[in-house]
């Protein structure tokens, strides 16, 4: 995985979080801001939860629970999960 | 007192065509759907032969959230449903407002069970398999993803007797609805075309293999026939009360008048004479048809010499040997749990067309064949009443009768 290669820089990562998220929501990229939050713009219900759970398992190669996002509000928060669970 | 049940609305996707148009001109024509398809051979099918359908792309019809619990059997029930509700006049706006219900026939969704149970082989962890998978796993696929997206909010169940689904939903849905307990059902039959869902029938050594002839190798009542060959697709009706489609003047565009079922309580698949027979005479009985009012048969022949040759007898000592016969299976090949509405589609374009549609590759009859009036071309005639068998493993028996609209 991509993700593992230490030289990427986490904004590129990110960039490609913003990438996937928008193909498997359906949503304008642009839309995807940090501040913005992630629920209300991806429209999650929580069957959506599930299927970012495996989203991200598939692009980014790390496990997520849905305890894990407890307390993410933002894609902010959202991508600070993600950096702490790669080890960045 | 019993309400009088019509269809407003039909709608098919199938190997003989997508649309109603289509499907009416393959009937005319006699053409065949049956294609060699090298994924079941190289898969360890003993016959590749199958009728073939295309899956939809939904994207641009359904959000995200309304597809992801959507198989095959959904997405050819929405397609088929799609259409009809056009033709019926009713959008999701009506039916949010209003009760209409659903019965659908379906009897599989191995492909979907097979996705989700290979990806927890290869991950370790069902939290993996994604939140669709449980909706398409279910029997009751179709009916818990279109009463979702249409919004409806009437009865809602899906119906199960193997090769007879698509007919009992049918027959269910009159019922509800001659009983005063619904306005409006939507009725169907939808079927699964993937190599997961018919192996263990292909297994059985049951289907044609005249794979070097697709075309001539689904041949119901013909003395040469080698076995049936699957296919797949879905099929709807949109069933009112007379009252309710006059009030809405909708389009009508024929009545069911009767519905017959049997079991036979006997072989898990081989058929039985006398079961079959006694769902046809029920299906006659409630609205006192007579055997001479039945202008043609729609059978439920498979292309099986067993099947074909009891379905032979029965009609013959119920009807004798002059009404047109034909399955409509000569061309789409067994249409399993879809067969049974969808054989009332292709036979109400028949019926609204003024034609009988061909059993095509009927060439040599057998002795039972012998005796019925198959009907081997296409013919030119007006008919006002039919009949449509369906039967299925475990001995499910099935008839329904509609006939032209009347005042």
């Amino acid at each position: 995985m991509y993700v593992n290669d230490e030289k990427i820089a986490f904004e590129e990562i990110i960039e490609g979080v913003r990438e996937f998220l928008a193909e498997e929501f359906e949503i304008d990229p642009s839309d995807i801001l940090p501040e913005n939050s992630l629920k209300e713009t991806l429209d999650l219900d929580s069957l959506d939860y599930v299927d970012l759970v495996v989203l991200i398992e598939e692009h980014l190669n790390i496990k997520l629970t849905g305890e894990d996002f407890k307390g993410i509000v933002t894609f902010s928060d959202f991508y600070s999960l993600v950096r702490q669970k790669l080890g960045r | 007192m019993s309400k009088r049940v019509v269809v407003t609305g039909m709608g098919i996707y199938s190997c003989l065509g997508t649309s109603i148009d289509q499907v009416r001109d393959s009937l005319y024509k006699g053409e065949s759907g049956i294609i060699f398809d090298p994924i079941r051979k190289a898969y360890g099918y003993r016959s590749a032969l199958t009728g073939m359908v295309a899956r939809p792309d939904l994207k641009p019809l359904l959000s995200r959230r309304q597809r992801m619990g959507m198989h095959e059997p959904a997405e050819y029930a929405y397609m088929s449903t799609h259409q009809a509700l056009l033709q019926a006049g009713l959008d999701v706006d009506f039916l949010e407002t209003t009760e209409t219900g659903i019965i659908f026939g379906n009897d599989s969704t191995a492909a979907s069970v097979v996705e989700a149970s290979d990806k927890v082989r290869e991950k370790k962890d069902t939290t993996l398999i994604g939140s669709g998978a449980i909706f398409q796993n279910m029997n009751s696929t179709v009916n818990m993803n279109l009463s979702t997206i249409l919004k409806l909010r009437g009865i809602n169940f899906t119906l199960s007797a193997a090769c007879a689904s698509g007919s009992h939903a049918i027959g269910m849905g009159y019922l509800m609805i001659s009983q005063g307990l619904q306005d409006r059902v939507i009725c169907g039959g939808a079927q699964e075309i993937n190599q997961e869902a018919m192996s263990s029938f292909d297994g059985l050594g049951t289907f044609s293999v005249r794979e070097s002839d697709p075309g001539k190798a689904s041949r119901p009542f013909d003395r040469d026939r080698d076995g049936l060959i699957p296919s797949g697709g879905a099929a709807t009706v949109i069933l009112e009360s007379y009252d309710e489609a006059i009030r809405r003047g909708a389009p009508i565009l024929a009545e069911v008048v009767g519905y017959g079922f049997s079991s036979n309580g006997e072989h898990i698949s081989n058929p039985n004479i006398e079961g079959q027979v006694r769902a046809m005479r029920m299906a006659m009985r409630a609205n006192a048809i007579r055997t001479d009012q039945i202008d043609y048969i729609n059978a439920h022949a498979t292309s099986t010499a067993v099947g074909d040759s009891s379905e032979a007898r029965a009609i013959y000592e119920l009807f004798g040997g002059n009404v047109p016969v034909s399955s409509t299976k000569s061309m789409t090949g067994h249409e399993c749990w879809m067969a049974g509405a969808s054989e009332i589609v292709y036979s109400i374009l028949m019926m609204q067309n003024d034609f009988i549609a061909p059993n095509i590759n009927f060439e040599n009859p057998d002795e039972d064949s012998a005796r019925i009036n198959i009907i081997g071309q296409t013919v030119q005639r007006k008919f006002d009443c039919f009949l449509s068998n369906s039967f299925g493993f475990g001995g499910t028996n099935s008839a329904l009768i509609l006939r032209k609209p009347g005042e």
